[in-house]
């Protein structure tokens, strides 16, 4: 039956619960992940120190326990940040300082630079796509392993992209150097990277990869508009920060709100499967309502709860950058909407009568908001934020 | 489950559902008993207002509320929205507020709302979830028990009494607390988990109750309270500070502002400036600011990198004085004003200038000297024309393309880092605006260049002209000649256009094409050559065309067109040759070498004459001047709002991510009976419940479970 937890789900549990079945080697490999974490600290402070100022250091250090936390919730993010740190760590020795050796290295040229990663990434997610539908159609679980294993080939071309995107930034110049989630370009790659982990979690959470085929469909809508983007605006050039965007909260606040967005691309998703299901079509071939209900209020759970911090985080900022943690500018206020449609959502969830189709027609309608908030804003109304304008 | 047939006509009924009291929470049956007793009034009043329908619907007018202010655009000047919604309609929004939507009193009203509501909510839901937190149902009754969703009946080996140890065991093992209630067939061992979950719903309620009451404090309500008691009233803001009357300033002890400093270098302020309506306030500070120097930094692309401000900060009171840096991003407070990068400007830089009036035989040449913001009446000089010196900047960074953009497939590959190949970011120097203001009142806006451009291996002095702020600029490319600089072109202009000269210029011309001894012709030539002069003269190109479009036959006039072109552009190259030798310049011969430059300045000749200016006000050195426009805000509302923030966070977390989980254990002697509940319906109860059976099973060494 699909509600029971597969073998990836019940180590979703917590393993200090003496309830769940925690064998030794299980703990082995907790402490051996948590080793490499800390290792790789290490080597991360021993290598770059020198460059790190004391906001630095204590990000590094931060990021040990959430990634340990991160690795015990969910086993197959070990696997995935290894491989990811061996692909990035290649790109940046491979670069040795020399922009131009992106031209003259193969690997570079032709699948770890950022934007052969990317381009990579890209084509993983469309095919990962085609896998899934195809396993949806001829209920096939071999197409649907494939659609997965694809989406996680993606995901980690999707992220050593941007880890090397982040080096070659600074080949421009130390001054120049950024985050690449400065621009409409780079967060696009966020979006895509943080929605196919967040349905990779869920895969994996439930026991069930029917819902592939939907969320994918949405991943790969958005490596579509990346690449119409990339190539009509040259948008994959790395630009300098402007000065209003030069600031510890911009590292902060667009991945909590990227995490918000993924949440709620995703519920979307839950949500259209819903409807159709319980229409009893593709009845069989989608996770039962019961299942999509759940994974509807889990995805808006965690999109929320990311959503509200990096509303307030933006505040914050806005409060160092524009003089006022609230302008009503309209990019600020379209969050204040999206995140006001979401609480709608979790009080319609407490309250009789309003559950059901209503909530699954909310989400997806939710969703229209959310790509307003995120694409329409720039492209049609003027602001502070004009930073990622189309 | 609901089908949507029911779903469309509820989005309706959503708002109007607002207005009917109904049942708290599913979960709660408690609460549906309060609210179907209608005590009274007022008793039903609260029931609504704290309803959860009347939350949902409040939020839903809210985000739509919040849409209207994104799309008009907010506190734009009042002639803007006439444009743009016409005479009708302009003062209907304006009555509705939908200009500063934000601080209209219908929108602070539904702000008001949701904060009763919420603050209602929470009194009303703090007896009954102070209980939920810390009862245990203990006296939960069997029967009731086997009607939860998740409840199992063990059949257990182990002696009562080693069942109890067990079964608490388990429990405390798992993190319950749980107390037991001893009954005559036995025992209910009733334990509850996660119950700091409800604190996150008081935490995050209350933090939208403070994030509101901050934001009013912040917002344009106190400046609208002191304009509405106070006897404050804005005033216009185009007039010396001197004159503006005590009824627009406010003192230091203002509690919340947020208002502009605009300071030039080497000047200093101790007043914002706030705006309200159309007019302005004056806030003053307890400090005066001084700007010694405003920087900017460049990347080599010639983004900018940097804006900082130098700033000497003198206390007003204590006299104590101190220099500070202020960057965008890096802003400092002191005695309760925060200070912010939020701006910059020209502060009145001193320009120098080379007069060149465009009238033939006119005064030669003068310099002239004026800075960014003057206004400077001309008639001295014998211009009807007042001059107005608005902006100057030394630095023009333009992108210009090499290749197109969408580099296509190949660029796109590759690092990002050298995927700039491309744009050429170019510096085209100094630029410098100005206007000219007739009597009349009409001006006309100029924007020149300093230095020549050069485009495709030729160079040209820019200068834009436009008649209106609504068009473009267009522009006159007046060429340099190879040694004589831009003299040359207005050499040959002050020729090309005066009267006197015609005759002369037209003969010289006439000899030089015709050198035979037929007298006759080259009159006729020269006759020719003076009436196109005459005709390009007063209408340029056009003129031409017209005459031709007039008095030549259509059979002939492709013929014509090129030899009245040919006449003008040799006539030009005879005026050139006249003001070299009028320069003591070699004369040059005659090829496709000089070409390009008699067609440039042919072309600059004929746009001259459109140039609506009597002279050309050519930049020779300056001396910048910047000043730095600071925001200074006392915002007494942000510690509110920032601990409401950090409550919302925390409280959010806990209401999504702490479950409360409720597990009954009744032994009795030939049964276990084993119920769970939770307050929100989610799938893992089904899985924790399953955990919990299975293990208690094991535990009390209890056969298979069986419902
Ligand atoms: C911007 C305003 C509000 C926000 C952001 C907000 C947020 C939330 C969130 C996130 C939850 C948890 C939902 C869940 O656990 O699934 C919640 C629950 C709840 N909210 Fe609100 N809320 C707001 C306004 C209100 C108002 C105005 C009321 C009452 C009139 C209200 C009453 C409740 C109640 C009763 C619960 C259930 C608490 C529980 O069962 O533990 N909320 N709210």
């Amino acid at each position: 039956m699909e509600l029971a937890p597969s073998p990836s789900s019940s180590s979703a549990a917590p393993p200090s619960a003496p309830g769940a079945p925690a064998p030794k080697r299980r703990a082995y490999g907790d402490w051996l992940y948590a080793l490499a974490l800390v290792t790789g600290a290490c080597f991360a402070f021993l290598r770059y120190g020198q460059a790190m100022d004391g906001y630095d250091a204590a990000i590094l250090v931060l990021h040990v326990p959430i990634l340990a936390a991160l690795g015990r919730a969910w086993r197959p993010f070990r696997p995935f940040l290894a491989i990811v740190a061996v692909l990035a760590l290649a790109g940046i020795w491979l670069y040795q300082g020399d922009p131009a050796r992106a031209e003259q290295t193969f690997f570079l040229k032709y699948l770890i630079s950022s934007q052969a990663a990317i381009a990579w990434m890209s084509a993983l997610f469309f095919i990962a796509t085609g896998a899934y539908w195809l396993g949806m159609a001829a209920r096939s679980d071999f197409a649907e392993r494939t659609g997965s294993a694809l989406t996680w080939a993606a995901s980690v071309m999707g992220a050593t992209g941007l880890f090397v995107r982040w080096y070659e930034s600074y080949l421009l110049g130390p001054d120049i150097g950024h985050i690449p989630i400065s621009n409409l370009y780079e967060v696009f790659v966020l979006f895509s990277l943080i929605t196919a982990l967040l349905y990779l979690f869920y895969e994996g959470r439930y026991g069930t990869r029917k819902l592939g085929a939907f969320v994918l469909l949405t991943v790969s809508i958005a490596v579509a508009f990346l690449l119409w983007y990339a190539f009509t605006r040259e948008a994959y050039q790395i630009q300098p920060l402007v000065p209003a965007l030069q600031s510890y909260w911009m590292k902060v606040h667009v991945p909590a709100n990227f995490v918000g967005y993924g949440g709620f691309a995703l519920a979307a998703m839950a949500g259209a499967a819903h409807l159709l299901v319980s229409r009893g079509i593709l009845a069989g071939r989608l996770p039962a309502p019961k299942v999509l209900e759940d994974v509807m209020y889990k995805a808006i759970a965690i999109g929320f709860a990311f959503f509200t911090i990096a509303t307030i985080l933006g505040a914050l900022w806005a409060a160092e950058a524009w003089g006022s943690y609230w302008s009503w500018d309209p990019k600020e206020t379209w969050a204040l909407i999206v995140w006001l449609n979401y609480a709608i959502w979790l009080h319609m969830r407490l309250t009789r009568g309003l559950r059901g189709a209503m909530l699954a027609w909310w989400a997806l309608g939710g969703l229209l908001v959310t790509t307003f908030a995120f694409l329409g804003v720039n492209m049609f109304l003027s602001g502070l934020h004009s930073y990622g304008s189309l | 489950m609901m089908g949507d047939g029911e779903s469309v006509p509820f989005l309706l009924s959503l708002f109007l559902s607002g207005l009917v009291p109904d049942g708290f929470l599913p979960q709660r049956p408690r609460m549906q008993q309060g609210a179907s007793a209608r005590v009274s009034a007022i008793q039903a009043l609260i029931e609504l207002l704290s309803s959860m329908r009347f939350a949902i619907s409040l939020l839903t007018v809210l985000a739509i509320a919040s849409i209207i202010g994104t799309v008009v655009q907010q506190n734009e000047p009042a002639n803007a929205y006439l444009n743009q919604f016409g005479q009708f309609w302009e003062p209907v929004f304006a009555r509705m507020g939908l200009y500063s939507v934000y601080g209209a009193g219908w929108f602070l009203a539904i702000l008001a709302f949701l904060v009763l509501s919420t603050m209602l909510c929470i009194i009303r839901q703090a007896t009954p979830m102070l209980r939920e937190m810390r009862g245990f149902h203990e006296h939960a009754r069997e029967v009731s028990l086997r009607l939860f969703a998740h409840h199992a009946s063990l059949v257990p080996t182990l002696p009562p009494q080693a069942r109890r140890g067990a079964v608490t065991d388990y429990l405390a093992g798992e993190g319950f607390r749980f107390r037991i209630d001893e009954r005559e067939d036995g025992a209910l061992v009733a334990a509850r988990q996660g119950g700091a979950g409800r604190i996150g719903y008081f935490l995050a309620h209350t933090a939208i109750v403070l994030i509101c009451a901050g934001g009013l404090l912040d917002g344009d309500l106190p400046l609208a309270l002191q304009m509405y008691l106070g006897d404050k009233a804005p005033t216009s803001g185009n007039r010396p500070v001197a004159d503006i009357p005590a009824s627009a300033r406010l003192g230091p002890d203002n509690w919340s502002y947020r208002g502009n400093v605009y300071i030039p270098e080497g000047g200093s302020a101790d007043f914002a400036v706030l705006n309200a309506g159309d007019g302005i306030l004056l806030q003053s500070l307890p400090f005066r600011v001084a700007l010694q120097r405003f920087r900017i930094d460049y990347y080599a692309s010639g983004m900018p990198r940097r804006y900082a401000s130098d700033l000497v900060i003198t206390d007003n009171d204590s006299g104590e004085r101190f220099e500070r840096t202020l960057e965008v991003n890096k802003p400092f407070t002191y005695r309760g004003v925060t200070l912010f990068q939020s701006g910059f400007d020209d502060g009145g830089s001193r320009l120098r200038f080379t007069v060149r009036d465009l009238a033939p035989g006119a005064h030669p040449p003068y310099p002239f000297a004026g800075e960014v913001g003057a206004r400077i009446p001309l008639e001295t000089l014998g211009y009807g024309y007042t001059l107005e010196i608005t902006g100057f900047r030394p630095i023009n960074v333009e992108n210009m393309a090499a290749t197109a953009p969408g580099g296509g497939f190949e660029s796109f590959f590759g690092g990002g880092a050298n995927a700039q190949s491309g744009k050429k970011p170019r510096n085209l120097g100094p630029s410098y605006t100005f206007k000219l203001r007739d009597a009349a009142g009409q001006a006309r806006e100029f924007s020149n260049y300093m230095l020549p451009v050069e485009i495709d291996g030729r160079w040209y002095l820019y200068s834009g002209m436009r008649a209106s702020q609504m068009e473009p600029f267009s522009y006159l490319r007046i060429p340099l000649d190879g040694d004589a600089g831009v003299d040359a072109w207005f050499a040959i202009r002050h020729i090309f256009f005066d009267p006197a000269r015609l005759d002369a210029l037209a003969a010289r011309f006439a000899a030089r094409n015709l050198d035979g001894d037929d007298s006759t012709l080259r009159e006729r030539l020269k006759e020719a050559a003076g009436h196109t002069l005459a005709l390009f003269a007063d209408g340029g190109f056009a003129a031409i065309s017209e005459f031709i479009e007039k008095s030549i036959p259509e059979a002939e006039r492709e013929r014509s067109g090129a030899a009245f072109l040919q006449i003008i552009q040799g006539l030009t190259w005879d005026a050139w040759m006249i003001a070299r030798e009028e320069a003591g310049q070699a004369a040059l011969e005659p090829g496709e070498a000089h070409a390009p430059f008699v067609r440039d300045a042919l072309i600059a000749l004929a746009d001259s004459s459109r140039y609506g200016a009597p002279f050309y006000l050519q930049l020779n050195a300056y001396e910048q001047r910047q000043a730095t426009v600071l925001q200074a805000t006392r915002s007494p509302g942000k510690a509110l709002v920032y601990s409401g923030a950090l409550l919302l966070a925390l409280g959010v977390f806990g209401m999504l991510y702490i479950r409360e989980r409720r597990l009954f254990v009744l032994l009795k002697n030939d049964e276990t009976l084993l119920a769970m509940s939770s307050n929100r319906k989610t799938i893992d109860l089904d899985e924790t419940f399953a955990r919990h059976r299975d293990a208690l099973a094991a535990a009390l060494g209890a056969t298979a479970p069986q419902n």
